[in-house]
């Protein structure tokens, strides 16, 4: 497994979960943190494209060895693409919880929240 | 062979386990039949040729001694009470006196039929309707059943009972809550029985958050569902309050009674405002348990819910004429949810059970259960000296039976989780404490010592623990790559999930 890393550039959200913003469109997953913490990951449960994520609230599931828990969304908007690789391949949301270990991509309703999240620095501090 | 000889594997680490169907050879036998002394029926006149096989089953073929050894060997493939401690949270692993092995195995009891008419079964009824009036005693609730055969099973019957009390009353009610300590059980009960789960939050002492419940308590809600002391090993002192708020929406009160153990004969849960309980025959009042059962989960309920209580019940009728009394399974229910299951239960586990409330009385449950509290904090106390700073309680320094402690400093200072402290422990001849739950808890360790177990064994314990602990200080790799001893090491459990090999073929 991979080291601890938080790449510069993202957004962070403090349930542990991460935004990549491109234009109006973002890329969720989960940190480094939110794998290591739930161990070997089994199973996702992907949403279906065209729910509609609310910043805060669960939009997916993932099944560790240990427990299953929720994914919390970064942003709002609307999911315009799943991660279908990870159906077959779970393991990659811990071998590369940023690159292949991606989990949805959404349409931003709301531009102004990415505000309320946190930059790299301020969300290495929280897990000290 | 010969790497694994060097590397000090045991033969059960070198052997590979193999099911029974791939043993032996053709024609071996571990019984021999006796002549045939009546005349030999053709199966083709007795059975329709749909159910008949065209070729033998593939029996396993063995003799008795290989038989013998097959299962003896695999029994020394698993950790067991009787071999060590076993301080699983939650699981109440205590001690299953052989006393109620021996009653239990009585003719009376263990070659009843399950068919037998209850006029020929009567002193089973008898047993059964004694149990029921004990355990309706311990909860502080009048009627009980004992259909329930397991602990999630008692959950799924009080959330039935739930919606049959408010469907009588002409309500639809859609939320059922739970704490966000609960066993995992509750909200799978919950959603199974068609609810939506919804969580309250913990406070800082470690019990419900109250405006949290007051917030969340509507007239939508049916029920709440609680463990008291909950799964932090800590006794909810609200739990008046909790009762006055959930009743004054009109929902129900479930107790969630894994964990007894530690209130026995001390405080009642009908006494604390519950409606429902469910016991764990199993957990609380000794059954041979961790291999899946059989298990036995009763409920006892308030007479608001009693109409609907699964049936038949047993009926207790008074003899005339000098008679003695008769026992009646009362089907004439109306309102009743049904049946659970078929037949009447997990008839052993009653015998057991019985047989150690008898043994101890009402004095004795609670001496156990001041015991079970008495030993945890023991421990508690013990692993606080030994181990201290990396190994923390979760919440205060008294517990009740079991105790949380988180892994997260250990992790961070000595780069050992608390899965390898637990791997650790099993070269130390202990079986781990409950790891990675509750899950509110950082790197949580769930520990139940029981009352059964001896003041030197806790010491032993603690000793091992601070071993480990002191051992990460300077090589953090040997936890890490824990177990050693064991018949296998590190098991691929993301394989397992992923992957599970059900089916053998033969």
């Amino acid at each position: 497994m991979a080291d601890a890393s938080y790449p510069d550039g993202l957004l962070y959200h403090p349930e542990h979960d991460w935004a990549r913003v491109e234009g109006d469109v973002a890329t969720f997953g989960i940190t480094w943190y939110a794998q290591d913490s739930l161990g070997e990951v089994v199973f996702f449960e992907p949403p279906e494209v065209g729910t509609q994520t609310k910043q805060g609230e669960p939009y997916a599931e993932v099944e560790s060895v240990k427990a299953v828990s929720d994914v919390i969304a970064p942003l709002s908007g609307e999911i315009v693409e799943v991660n279908a690789g990870l159906g077959d391949k779970p393991e990659v949301i811990n071998e590369d919880p940023y690159g292949e270990g991606w989990m949805v991509k959404v349409k931003l309703s709301d531009a102004g929240e990415a505000d309320g999240l946190l930059d790299q620095a301020a969300y290495t501090a929280t897990l000290s | 062979m010969s790497e694994a000889l060097t590397t000090g594997a045991s033969p059960l680490q070198r052997e590979q386990a193999v099911t029974v169907f791939e043993k032996g050879a053709p024609g071996r036998r571990a019984f021999a039949c006796p002549e045939l002394d009546v005349p030999e029926a053709d199966p083709a006149a007795l059975l329709p040729a749909g159910l008949r096989r065209s070729e033998p089953a593939r029996l396993p073929e063995i003799s008795e001694p290989e038989l013998v050894r097959h299962y003896v060997r695999l029994s020394k493939r698993n950790f067991d009470l009787d071999s060590g401690f076993y301080p699983l949270g939650s699981c109440t692993m205590k001690h299953n006196p052989r006393l109620h092995e021996r009653v239990a195995a009585l003719p009376g009891h263990a070659r009843l039929h399950p068919l037998q008419d209850p006029d020929r079964a009567q002193g089973a009824l008898e047993l059964m309707w004694r149990l029921e009036r004990s355990l309706s005693e311990i909860a502080g609730l009048p009627h009980v059943s004992l259909q329930p055969s397991a602990g999630s099973h008692g959950e799924l019957a009080g959330v039935l009972l739930t919606r049959a009390y408010h469907e009588d009353r002409g309500e639809t009610r859609h939320k059922v809550l739970t704490p966000d300590t609960a066993h995992g059980t509750n909200p799978a009960t919950v959603t199974m029985a068609g609810y939506e789960v919804v969580k309250v939050g913990t406070n800082a002492d470690g019990g419900v958050d109250i405006d949290d419940l007051r917030a969340k308590a509507d007239e939508d809600v049916a029920c709440l569902m609680l463990t008291n002391p909950n799964t932090l090993g800590i006794f909810d002192q609200n739990i008046e309050e909790i009762a006055r708020i959930v009743h004054g929406v009109g929902a129900t009160l479930y107790y969630d009674g894994a964990n007894l153990n530690a209130v026995m004969g001390r405080s009642r849960p009908g006494d604390m405002g519950f409606d429902i309980v469910h016991f764990n025959l199993h957990k609380s009042f000794t059954q041979p348990h961790g291999g899946g059962g059989p298990g036995s989960g009763p409920i006892a309920v308030s007479d608001r819910m009693e109409p609907y209580l699964m049936k038949p019940v047993i009926r207790r009728v008074q003899g005339s004429n000098g008679h003695a009394p008769r026992f009646e399974l009362d089907h004439d229910r109306p309102k009743s949810i049904g049946r659970l299951r078929g037949f009447q239960g997990n008839y052993g586990t009653f015998v057991r059970a019985y047989a150690y409330i008898r043994s101890l009385g009402a004095e004795g449950l609670q001496d156990a259960s001041e015991t079970a509290v008495l030993n945890a904090n023991y421990l508690l106390a013990r692993l606080r000296a030994l181990v201290g700073a990396e190994l923390p309680a979760a919440f205060g320094t008294l517990c009740m039976h079991e105790f949380v402690l988180s892994g997260a400093p250990m992790k961070k200072e000595l780069g050992i989780r608390t899965l390898d402290l637990a791997k650790r422990l099993l070269d130390h001849g202990f079986h781990p404490p409950t790891v990675y739950f509750p899950l509110l808890v950082d790197e949580a360790m769930l520990i139940e010592p029981t009352e059964t177990e001896t003041k030197e064994t806790l010491d032993a314990f603690a000793e091992a623990v601070a071993a480990i602990v002191a051992e990460a200080r300077e090589d953090p790799a040997i936890a890490r790559n824990a177990p050693y001893t064991t018949p296998v090491r590190r098991l691929d459990e993301a394989g397992a999930a992923k992957r599970p090999v059900i089916r053998q073929p033969l």
